[in-house]
């Protein structure tokens, strides 16, 4: 029977897995280990700044296991959106540790490294000629949008991995990347359905978030066969069911049915879930639908200013009953102050144990909190700005005659000095589009390097 | 009874940036099947308790390999927009949890 046999170790490099599970994974001999290390979750900030939101310590710590596994058994180690959001810096960073590891541990090994940044002015053309659209809700992307873009990447599908592993590649680092795809490509490259390695590549990038009880930091093994693909957790803690599994699908997607991809859609309408052991899930029918138009989608975020905030807690009953027209109060009194001088800035007030979480749509009318922790935030186009607007709004609030206010020595509780933090630049996402290529490669460079020495 | 009381998992999470997509799995396949008769969760429920227009309730489908339904809607606020407090979107679930269901 044709089986390949896919380890996937953890949903996020960096989040960790237990050995005991890794190991237990390797005595069932994979022919791929493979990893997911990026999202769009973290939000905008760690695109635009070129920094993971995974630590680089943790990110080693599963890079030796992996590297060092998948040499001692030659076996190919494929890692997708490095660095968290697969741009350059992160790319590099990625690159770095297992250059420091190979060096450490004396491994050698032939290394691909696939570039995921693209350049605004690729996407400048491509929108020239029509082949930029974007995903709803957003608008027609235009050239004053592009030129204020601090980055953009684009989701590579398993193309230029294949690409990688036909080259002789042993270990692929890849920048941003769909995430099944890192579990896909060397499937497909050796003539497996894609659909149905998509759809395993699918499970296996969150790996055992699938599982019941679930998680993103324990190891997960895919068996893929010709005409279906099993999902068994490697920790005998978990198990998957077929509804466990089936209910993945769901997961940060708009329709469980037709999950659009790179170059084509997983259509999943006729996929049925079976056990196939008390621990293991089996799974048949999912079907790919290719897209004559090869699309990529890209993400891109611009720079909106810089950010200060500063944290304090209110316990004083009176000022809590008021604590609306408190803030609406600052609010002017800030304006008044610097309306001489027409600073832009953006303030907010979080106020939590009220409506901290949900602003506007908390249906909770009446508050009953004895205090409330309370976020003053200002965003300004320079940090000195945002700091000099924090600053006030915070002494303006501390010392604020309320209506029938008892304390007059100070109203915030401030948990820290200093009481205010600068946060730094600010990014919001400004691209969200697809492109439309002819090549599902061009886009993505790829270098071959030789890392340690032939033989060592 | 309480939607709360039906389901195993009432759950929001971003999809992309710019929408929350919400999941609703259901404790059995019986339950799964009088909701969705009742016709009471769909794209008018999420509008109005969300506060948006019905056409930012981008879908609201049936899943039943999963006993599930599955509803998204475009996001108040995209995801680390100033004003935004939910960058991963995985609290917004609340309001459905007191929906009532006609059983």
């Amino acid at each position: 029977m044709k089986e390949l046999r896919v380890l996937a170790p953890t949903a996020i490099l960096g989040y960790g897995f237990p050995i005991q599970s890794f190991e237990e994974g390797l005595r069932r001999d994979p022919h791929l280990i493979a990893v997911d290390a990026g999202s769009s979750d973290p939000g905008p900030f760690y695109l635009g700044a070129g920094v993971s939101f995974t630590d680089r310590s943790a990110v080693k710590r599963d890079l030796e296991l992996l590297l060092t596994a998948a040499r001692e058994r030659k076996i190919p180690l494929i890692i997708g959106s490095a660095g968290g959001s697969g741009g350059e810096p992160h790319l590099e960073w990625n690159v770095d540790i297992i250059e420091e590891i190979a060096k450490e541990k004396k491994l050698s090994f032939k290394m691909a490294v696939i570039h995921g940044e693209i350049s605004p002015e690729l996407v400048q053309d491509k929108l020239a000629d029509g082949k930029v659209k974007p995903l709803p809700p957003l608008e027609e992307l235009t050239c004053e949008e592009l030129e204020k873009t601090e980055r953009i990447v684009g989701q590579m599908g398993i193309e230029p991995f294949i690409r990688a592993l036909e080259m002789g590649a042993e270990v692929i680092v890849a920048g941003r990347a769909y995430d099944p795809a890192v579990f896909a490509a060397p499937a497909v490259l050796q003539g497996f359905d894609r659909g149905l390695a998509l759809h395993m590549g699918k499970i296996l990038e969150c790996a055992c978030i699938a599982s019941t009880p679930g998680s993103g930091s324990d190891c997960m093994m895919g068996f893929l066969r010709e005409d279906c693909f099993l999902v068994e957790p490697l920790n005998s803690a978990r198990r998957c069911t077929p509804m466990s599994v089936a209910a993945h699908t769901l997961y940060e997607k708009s329709n469980p049915y037709l999950l659009p991809s790179p170059g084509g859609a997983l259509d999943l309408s006729e996929t049925q879930y079976l056990a196939a052991s008390s621990r293991a899930v089996k799974v048949t029918g999912s079907k790919f639908i290719p897209d004559p138009n090869y699309t990529i989608k890209l993400e891109g975020v611009k720079k909106i200013g810089y950010r200060t905030i500063s944290i304090a807690g209110v316990r004083d009953p009176v000022m809590i009953q008021q604590i609306d027209e408190i803030i609406d109060s600052v609010r002017e009194k800030v304006a008044e102050n610097f309306a001489v001088q027409n600073l832009t800035y953006f303030l907010d007030f979080k106020v939590y144990g009220k409506n901290g979480v949900m602003a506007g749509l908390e249906p909770v009318v009446e508050t009953n909190s004895h205090e409330l922790g309370i976020i003053i935030e200002a965003v300004a186009p320079c940090q000195a700005t945002a700091d000099t607007i924090c600053s006030f709004a915070r002494s303006t609030m501390l010392h604020w005659g309320y209506e029938g206010r008892l304390s007059t020595a100070g109203n915030l509780a401030f948990p820290y000095s200093p009481s205010d933090f600068q946060a730094g630049p600010v990014y919001v996402f400004n691209v969200y589009h697809l492109l439309e290529v002819s090549d599902p490669c061009e886009l993505f460079p790829m270098e071959l390097c030789q890392v340690g020495e032939v033989g060592a | 009874m309480k939607l709360r009381d039906a389901a195993d998992v009432i759950r929001s999470k971003n999809s992309g940036p710019y929408e929350l997509t919400f999941d609703i799995i259901f404790k059995d396949s019986a339950l799964f099947r009088k909701v969705v008769d009742s016709g009471v969760i769909n794209r008018e429920l999420f509008a109005k308790l969300y506060n948006l227009p019905l056409e930012n309730v981008t879908a609201v489908i049936c899943f039943s390999p999963a006993n599930a339904i599955k509803a998204t809607i475009v996001r108040p606020i995209p995801s680390g927009a100033l004003g935004e407090r939910d960058v991963y979107g995985a609290q917004q679930h609340v309001p459905l949890l007191d929906v009532e269901i006609p059983l």
